[in-house]
């Protein structure tokens, strides 16, 4: 007799299988395909790009091209999406970060009792549409919309100001979405904090902003550290945020990707981006999953 | 603490709550309003909530929608589960941690990559096997699945860390096969993660845009498909009717959920 998970033979085999079949099939082999086909060339056809191995009459010939990657770096939209999405995403980690720790600290220090309700008060807006939490920021930033229009009735400003389809609006709305990915792990590193390590920096007459230098902030790291990977690294693919809210000056290369295959239907060029993008959020990910294994332990 | 910062910190909470909220709340005023123009209050009216219920496409939208997220969240339960079981309870296999690192790639990779790339190895699949023919409704789901078994299987890795394997093993010991093991004793135990997890990978398909666009084919437009299409143009009213129900529904739900775990089995504990 075994214990479930100690057994060996078919029952095993079907157990971790089954799953691991699934993540080749579904996550592994889609990426390979997509390196696949960032290396063959654009054609007007169906599906639009050409073999990477092709029967002639003179035998096989190698399909492979470097020219969506050649275009990558011949043409600078593609660098300046790349370095304008880092920006952005750097912006809104920074700006997430500076509102969002005094939040989770807020909350880990609330009475007990309202620490939950505090907390899904953050997460509650992740259950209605991301999309239209977005579009809502439209209504707000126009040019006669309802920000504009409180400043110009209070005298702030005398004309419109420029809010809507720009960088100030993207980076907004890169915080607006990604916020409560920062405030979680921040609380969930600080609600573990010991109060007694504060009372004792306290006590030893450290003023409170040195306690929080010296005793909080070194201990909170690791949350600091997930928060801002939670959102630079879905900011920097963003697509829906620049889309709706940015405009012909604020590229991104979520964007990019997106038009590339739904506008220009150039399958390659897009799978190259694709490629080019996750060269660069390499780093990133590996930290971030490397935190998710330490969390799972 | 000092005085100052004891208005600091309740200060900044509130500065957040508004900051996540005025844009919510703005929605749901702007959806009794009479006009079109999503600026100028011409008096209380229910007039987009109308158009709303009678508009097909949109009725159309959320019934697609609704039926990917629960098949797709339901098969992401099931993978999920067993990939977080496999990895809990097998200590070592061959290639354990490549699927270990596997099981985290979703949960990390841009969604217009994995849009892009599971839309590639569709075409790809159908050129040579055939299947799946075409895309639409099967795709999408596969797409959501593949998204939602990382989060399942996050959920269900962390409840079964914290598990206490004594009742299996006594339960084992009176002669009880492993199988039933698993079903009278392991799944009620994890029952709550199971739940939690579907309900996430539901969230997810629900509010997904970007793999759907990429998988699905004409005929299958998903709500936040519909909802992309008709704002992206700019301001429509029957949007901001839209979000206001959803926030309603969602409130509601809370507000059951919040009832129902602080409800009489927690006050009876506290007493």
């Amino acid at each position: 007799m075994s214990a479930p998970g100690t057994g060996r033979g078919w029952g095993r085999r079907g157990l971790i299988g089954i799953p691991y079949l699934w993540l080749l099939l579904f996550t592994l082999l889609p990426l390979a395909i997509v390196l696949k086909i960032s290396f063959v060339e654009s054609r007007l056809a169906v599906p639009p790009y050409g073999p990477l191995l092709e029967t002639g009459e003179d035998g096989f010939r190698l399909g492979a091209t470097l020219e969506s990657y050649a275009r990558l770096f011949s043409d600078s939209l593609y660098i300046r999406a790349y370095m304008s999405s880092i920006r952005y995403a750097l912006a809104a980690t920074l700006i997430s970060l500076l509102l969002g720790y005094p939040m989770a600290y807020a909350i880990a220090r609330a009475p007990k009792a309202w620490r939950i309700a505090l907390l899904m008060l953050v997460i509650l807006p992740f259950w209605t549409s991301f999309l239209l939490r977005v579009y809502a920021w439209i209504g707000l930033l126009k040019g006669n919309g309802l920000v504009n229009n409180a400043l110009i009735a209070l005298g702030v400003v005398g004309e419109p100001l420029p809010l809507l389809n720009n960088s100030f609006s993207v980076v907004l709305g890169l915080v607006y979405g990604y916020l409560p990915f920062m405030v979680l792990p921040l609380y969930a590193t600080l609600e573990r904090l010991d109060p007694a390590l504060l009372e004792a920096a306290a006590d030893l007459g450290c003023r409170p902003w040195r306690a929080f230098l010296e005793v909080t902030l070194p201990l909170s790291l690791p949350g600091v550290i997930a928060g801002s990977l939670l959102v630079f690294i879905p900011a920097i693919g963003e697509f829906v945020i620049p889309e709706l809210l940015g405009g012909p000056g604020t590229l991104m290369v979520g964007k990019v990707l997106w038009d590339e295959f739904f506008n220009n239907h150039d399958w390659p060029a897009a799978s190259a981006v694709a490629v080019a993008m996750l060269l660069l959020l390499a780093l990133p990910m590996a930290t971030m999953r490397r935190f998710l294994r330490e969390e799972a332990r | 603490m000092s005085g100052r910062r004891s208005f600091f910190l309740p200060a900044m909470l509130a500065l957040g709550y508004l900051f996540l909220y005025g844009p919510i709340v703005s929605l749901i005023v702007y959806s009794f309003n009479a006009s079109r123009l999503v600026t100028v209050w011409a008096g209380f009216s229910t007039r987009w909530y109308g158009e709303l219920l009678q508009n097909a496409a949109i009725g159309d939208a959320a019934w697609t929608s609704l039926r990917i997220a629960v098949i797709s969240a339901s098969a992401a339960l099931v993978l999920g589960t067993l990939a977080g079981f496999v990895l809990n309870r097998y200590a070592r296999f061959r290639g354990r941690g490549f699927f270990a690192w596997l099981l985290t790639v979703p949960l990390v990779l841009p969604e217009v990559i994995m849009g892009l790339s599971l839309l590639l190895l569709f075409v790809d699949l159908e050129s040579v096997i055939g299947w799946p023919a075409g895309r639409g409704l099967l795709t999408i789901v596969i797409a959501h699945a593949a998204l939602g078994t990382a989060y399942v299987a996050v959920v269900v890795q962390a409840r079964l860390h914290s598990f206490d394997r004594s009742l299996e093993e006594a339960a084992l010991d009176l002669g009880a096969r492993p199988a039933k093991v698993f079903a009278v004793i392991t799944l009620p135990l994890i029952a709550p993660a199971l739940a939690a997890g579907w309900l996430l990978a539901f969230t997810l398909s629900l509010d997904d845009l970007v793999l759907a666009s990429f998988t699905s084919g004409p005929g299958a437009t998903t709500l936040p498909m519909w909802i992309f299409s008709s704002v992206r143009l700019g301001v429509n009213p029957q949007a901001n009717a839209l979000a206001t129900i959803m926030v309603a529904v969602v409130t509601l739900a809370a507000v059951v959920a919040g009832r129902l775990l602080t409800g009489p089995r927690a006050r009876a504990q506290e007493s």
